[in-house]
């Protein structure tokens, strides 16, 4: 087993675990999309059982979840066009890793000022001075 | 519960009925790459864009739906969501549920929120009524 489980196998390198991702992030967005669509369903009901509901996504707690949200949304749209790429490209299988490797640095630079644009607000009422 | 058949190697491959699995297949590669604009473009609006989150209510809601434009954009964005994640679903627990009761349950369940949860939302995006109150 301890041989067969590591050498050229998939099991154990980061197409597993960019694999595993993909699908924690998948099954993440699927559970939000339902609740996202019902909670938009209340501007059918009043403004303010809309208003009153969306109060919650911007308290702190809920405002950082969005952060991994958006952040589970991009790494499953960028993990996503590598898979695409691997099936429909020729060269694409031998560049999967450094595909890889590319989405992650995509990722980082997209999610920092993202995360710093999303949570601006959050840090400004939990620290600064009132405005 | 009976173990997983195999066939004997190099048996004849069973000639399938049909194309469900490729084109399903097929189906995550295309709408994946639209849901990348829709789903992404959607995001950097209502998240990070000018404020993000604390800048939606009621009234912006209804500011946004009074194009066609983005009533089409979110339509568009729930069915090709909605049926993109329930066919992941679909996979993920054909891998894991290795019960035969378990799977339908599973599977039954899944069916029936995709369903409700895509009527619900094209329900609200064509009978949106900005002026109840």
């Amino acid at each position: 087993m301890a041989k067969s489980a590591t050498g050229t196998l998939y099991r154990g390198h980061d197409g597993m675990w960019s694999w595993v991702a993909h699908r924690i992030t998948g099954v993440l967005v699927f559970f939000f999309l339902l609740v996202h669509v019902t909670d938009t369903a209340l501007v059918r009901i009043s403004p303010e059982a809309y208003n009153d509901a969306l109060e919650l996504y911007k308290t702190p707690l809920v405002n950082l979840m969005e952060v991994g949200l958006v952040g589970a949304v991009l790494y499953h749209a960028l993990n996503g066009v590598r898979i695409i790429l691997s099936d429909f490209w020729a060269k694409g299988p031998k560049y999967q890793k450094s595909m890889l490797r590319s989405i992650i640095v995509v990722w980082l630079v997209v999610m920092i000022p993202g995360a710093y644009f999303m949570l601006l607000r959050t840090f400004q009422t939990l620290f600064g001075a009132s405005s | 519960m009976s173990a997983p058949t195999l066939d004997a190697p190099r048996s004849r491959r069973q000639l399938t009925k049909n194309n469900f699995e490729l084109n399903a297949w097929l189906f995550m590669r295309i709408s994946g790459v639209v849901l990348i604009i829709l789903v992404l473009g959607h995001l950097l609006i209502m998240n990070i864009l000018d404020g993000g989150v604390h800048r939606i209510n009621f009234a912006f809601v209804a500011g946004r739906w009074a194009s066609p434009f983005w009533q089409i954009w979110d339509l568009l964005m729930l069915w090709l969501a909605m049926i993109h994640g329930c066919n992941g679903l679909r996979t993920i627990i054909n891998d894991y549920a290795s019960k035969e009761g378990t799977r339908l349950t599973l599977k039954g369940l899944l069916y029936c929120a995709t369903v409700l949860v895509i009527a619900l939302g094209t329900l609200v995006i064509f009978t949106f009524d900005p002026s109840i109150s």
